[in-house]
């Protein structure tokens, strides 16, 4: 048992949890943040998919241990005072939000793809949430959202009230396409 | 299975007609109900519930495939620091089954295990970890028992026996044999061995599993006050509610089921399963609330997906290419336990006889107990198999007369307001412009025959059922009830007993009213699958939400619209019939400007006939044929598919590629497209993943120290397409009105996979000649047809490629050849 200092969604978290822990279990199990869902627990499926330093990981495959003195946003993070994330809004204007079960993962797959590739094409978007299954959908109605949020940041980037989506403020975003490894060690770690 | 009970219709008010000439909810493009907070995390499914000192439960499973269980201890197990309760088989001895026919299922095992992942005890404790450790103290003697793996074996060996005693406690007389159904409808024999042409084959389906991202979940209370209350990620909690009672020897009125979000099912959840037995026991013995949460290997042996099948069909036509008749048998592997195999067993003949009408028929389908995972209904239950077969031979037929396939298929039509051989009454059919709508969108006439060397076209229908017309057990009542409050708030809320599992249904229901009592869908909120909530419904399975629930929900809405239309026609001095109930507002028809807001409105109501609510049914038609098993297969109404696809072969890897999908669906009238596209998309993309990359399958070798273990028990093993394996699908709708369904609804959650598989199948024999009989459709297989074929020196095909030379040699030619052509 191990106290785990980290930012959680914009709040600096001071968590106790096992060493063994996954990231998964202490946001689900001790920081009462169940949009992060467990489909599998192996890394297989992607439903526990969210951003550590603004690069999307699987937090059913990261020690909770690993993440001390990094910012980690999950899907509940991803909603403002204004609101939810353009992509959250545009996933449910698609309609591709059946079961939903896998969407939490999916849209902070996708959201990390809006963020660093705004005018990505299909296949892009097809590549970049590859590592997200939805069992429900086809994908079909997943790829209009994408491509709609996209839209919708590039149309608002020259508006007057700036880039739409909710999260940017909170998360720093420096990662690539895909599942990032969390290999470094941020600066400043305490432990 | 009516039983002979007199029935009567309940519902008559609904119809295809809107309230007020045009719709304005209905048809629309509209958001799901619930689909933002599913966006943002704050949907609760059953793992997100955590109750004050709950406790999590684990489950200790057989590791051998057929056993008797000569002890059990779990003395060492209680004695753990952390373990507040241990449950066995012996707590829990009374037998269920959702069909209450076939009740071979126990909670726990009592004295045999039937499959490697056989439940035999489960354990509460403070934590996961410390319900695992205590897992492994359990002492469990067990006797080793032959084990069955091959269906065939089944079929002839009867000892040892995997079910030794019948529903009635007595032995059981059919050795190793579930269930045998054996029609026949007219002069099958002389109507096939006297036509023009006949094709023969024998056809291979495989397991496969549904893999909802949700593994099973469930969490009991029980109460002080004795009320135990179940929240389970099932897809019937009207049948898990029944199912406890019996088991747990309770009164129903002291159990209460509740379905939080549910995250995908597809059939899957469509049974009583031993973890929501457990967790009620062991929160009764511990008194303190109870979780357990299935892993993902172990969702894998819960399983109840779709049932191999093996098949031999002959089809018959004439020289005109009328199908004259169709004969088939099936072995049909059914696992472990019953589960719905009886209905299984019937659906694979009786689902069979449309689009394609034919006058003669036989079915011989028997459905065998092995010790493998128990198979059950995975979405098209029973009938996606035979569908398979039979397109298949619906294609060779055509290729033998000369005929497009699409041609073939109008020339064979079982039209609408018609009955088929085996007596089911089909009302709307838009199965035609299905046909039309797929031929036009996949650029048919420019492709079939005519694509290149390894690439082709094809295409199969089907049909299926918008809810059986009898429910699983018989019974005289409604099969969907519905509650409909409004008051001054101007809220109207919805109490449903359906299960939204991902289909949409709450905001199906939502629309339905909302068009009702002409209101925005913001104004309406839905309760559903909560048992002391919500009135009963069956549940979400065989696609009978929106036709049966969608009924109840007009039927309701429909009598508390004559109410606000009477408050408000005096409020106006109008008659009631002149006012109009429309986005949010009360109007006169014959005066726009005359309104008031729906708010006003209710006011007006619950002032002039007190509390406002109101309740509606609905229950089916008398339908089926007059025999054993006539009503089985029976609905109200049935949707229409065309599928069409577009395949790539790599004659040289064996590799195949489906390029894309055209789907057109008849689901009468589309109440939300987006959902229906959303169904048409997500059961095409299922049954693509079943031709080429999914398998449920165990070690079957007997002598083999992994024999019943599954083979593939992860998603990452079992490989449910990524993205990157979808094929594009290109979703249309086709409306065809029906007489029966909410404003002329059918179903559209279901029909559309079963073509898809076949389809492929028919595009590979346009692509490269072969035809393809065993699923799923491996590369091994590819070129182990395309040698065959190689040995062939057959007549030319209608397309010339059948006769192809396929060696090795020969298809490097033609593909340099064509690569040469196109550059």
């Amino acid at each position: 048992m191990r106290v785990l200092s980290f930012r959680l969604n914009g709040d600096d978290v001071h968590i106790a949890a096992p060493d063994h822990w996954t990231l998964l279990e202490v946001l689900r199990y001790r920081a009462g943040l169940t949009g992060s869902k467990q489909g599998c627990d192996k890394g297989d499926c992607g439903a526990c998919t969210l951003h550590v330093d603004g690069k999307s990981v699987l937090s059913c495959l990261t020690l909770a241990g690993e993440v001390v003195g990094r910012e980690v946003t999950t899907i509940e993070g991803l909603v403002s005072e204004a609101g939810p994330d353009v992509v959250q809004d545009s996933f449910d204007e698609a309609g591709c939000l059946q079961c939903g079960f896998c969407q939490p993962g999916m849209i902070m797959a996708a959201r990390q793809l809006v963020t660093e590739n705004p005018q990505a094409s299909r296949d892009e978007i097809r590549d970049a949430l590859s590592s997200n299954l939805c069992r429900c959908t086809g994908y079909t109605k997943i790829y209009d959202a994408v491509e709609d949020a996209c839209r919708r940041t590039l149309a608002s980037v020259d508006s007057p009230e700036g880039p739409a989506g909710g999260a940017e403020p909170r998360a720093h975003r420096n990662g690539v396409g895909g599942m990032a490894k969390l290999d470094e060690q941020p600066a400043g770690e305490a432990s | 299975m009516a039983g002979g009970i007199e029935r009567k219709v309940i519902n008559t008010t609904h119809g295809p007609d809107a309230p007020h000439g045009d719709f304005t909810r209905v048809g629309q493009r509209a958001r799901k109900i619930d689909g933002i907070g599913k966006a943002t995390g704050e949907a609760v499914y059953t793992d997100d519930i955590v109750l004050p000192g709950m406790l999590h439960a684990k489950t200790l499973r057989s590791p051998h495939a057929h056993a008797k269980i000569l002890s059990i201890d779990t003395s060492r197990a209680l004695a753990l620091a952390g373990v507040h309760a241990v449950v066995v088989g012996s707590e829990m001895p009374v037998k269920y089954g959702v069909i209450p026919w076939t009740p071979d299922e126990n909670a726990l095992a009592t004295d045999k295990v039937r499959f490697i992942g056989d439940e035999v005890a489960a354990v509460a404790a403070i934590d996961e970890d410390t319900a695992n450790a205590a897992l492994a103290l359990i002492d469990v003697e067990y006797e080793l028992l032959e084990p069955f793996f091959d269906p065939h074996k089944s079929l002839v060996q009867s000892e040892p026996q995997i079910h030794e005693t019948d529903a009635r406690g007595q032995p059981y007389k059919k050795g190793n044999i579930s269930k045998n159904v054996l029609l026949e409808f007219g002069e099958v024999d002389a109507a096939i061995d006297g036509a023009a042409h006949v094709v023969e084959d024998d056809y291979v389906f495989h397991g496969t599993a549904h893999a909802p991202i949700e593994p099973h979940c469930a969490v009991a209370r029980f109460g002080s006050d004795g009320v135990l209350t179940l929240w389970s990620s099932t897809q019937i909690p009207h049948y898990v509610h029944r199912a406890l009672a019996r088991v747990l020897e309770m009164p129903a009125h002291r159990i209460r089921v509740i379905q939080p979000h549910l995250g995908g099912a597809f059939g899957g959840k469509s049974d009583p399963f031993s973890l929501e037995f457990c967790v009620c026991k062991l929160a009764m013995k511990s008194k303190r609330p109870v979780k357990m949460l299935y892993t993902r290997e172990e969702t894998f042996y819960t399983h109840r997906g779709r049932h191999p099948m093996e098949m031999h069909f002959r089809t018959a036509c004439d020289a005109e290419g009328r199908v004259t008749g169709v004969d088939s048998k099936i072995l049909i592997d059914g696992g472990s336990y019953s589960s719905f195999g009886l209905v299984t067993t019937y659906y694979s003949g009786q689902l069979l006889t449309g689009p394609c009408h034919f006058p003669t028929y036989r079915f011989d389908s028997t459905r065998v107990f092995t010790n493998k995972p128990p198979c059950g209904p995975k979405r098209g239950h029973g009938s996606v198999q035979p569908r398979f077969a039979l397109e298949i031979q619906l294609d060779r037929l055509a290729t033998k007369v000369g005929l497009d396939p699409i041609e073939f298929r109008r020339r064979n039509l079982q039209a609408e307001n018609s009955q088929t051989v085996n007596g089911q009454t089909i009302t709307s059919n838009g199965y035609l412009e299905c046909l039309d709508v797929v031929e036009e969108a996949s650029g048919w006439k420019d492709k079939r025959g005519k694509l290149p060397f390894g690439r082709g076209v094809g295409m199969a229908g089907s049909m299926y059922i918008s809810g059986t017309n009898y429910a699983v057990y018989p019974n005289d009542m409604p099969q969907a009830g519905i509650l409909v409050k409004l008051d001054r708030s101007g809220l109207a809320q919805v109490y449903t007993g359906t299960s939204d599992i991902g289909q949409g249904s709450s905001s199906v229901m939502a629309t339905l009213v909302a068009e009702e009592l002409g209101l925005r869908l913001d104004q309406v909120r839905v309760i559903a699958a909560d048992t002391d909530l919500t009135p009963v419904d069956l549940g979400a399975y065989s696609s009978r939400i929106t036709l049966m629930a969608g009924n109840a929900s007009v039927d309701a809405g429909r009598k508390l619209r004559k109410q606000v239309q009477a408050a408000v026609g005096e409020h106006f001095d109008i008659p009631p019939q002149q006012v109009m109930l429309a986005e949010g507002f009360a109007f006169d028809r014959e005066d726009g400007e005359r309104r008031i807001t729906s708010q006003q409105a209710f006011e007006l109501t619950e002032t002039k006939f007190e509390t406002l609510a109101a309740t509606g049914s609905y229950n089916t038609p008398d339908r089926g044929g007059d025999y054993r098993g006539g009503t089985i297969g029976a609905s109200p109404a049935y949707s229409f598919t065309a599928h069409a696809a577009e395949v790539s072969v790599d004659t040289e890897t064996g590799e195949i590629k489906i390029e894309k999908f055209w789907v057109a669906h008849d689901c009468g009238r589309a109440i939300s497209p987006v959902q229906v596209e959303g169904q048409i998309e997500g059961s095409t993309y299922m049954g693509a993943a079943e031709v080429v990359l999914e398998s449920h399958d165990v070690y079957s070798d007997e002598s083999h120290v992994e024999a019943g273990l599954h083979r593939r028990p992860s998603l990452l093993e079992y490989t449910i397409p990524t993205s990157l394996d979808t094929p594009e699908i290109d979703a249309r709708i086709v409306e065809s009105i029906d007489p029966e369904g909410p404003y002329g609804a059918k179903e559209a959650g279901e029909g559309p996979l079963h073509g898809s598989i076949p389809a492929v199948a028919n595009a590979i024999y346009d692509a490269c000649g072969i035809w393809l009989t065993e699923l799923p459709f491996s590369p091994g297989k590819v070129l182990a047809a395309l040698r065959a074929k190689q040995g062939e020196t057959s007549a030319p095909s209608p397309n010339g490629k059948a006769s192809a030379d396929t060696s090795v040699e020969a298809i490097r030619a033609r593909l340099a050849a064509a690569k040469k052509g196109k550059s």
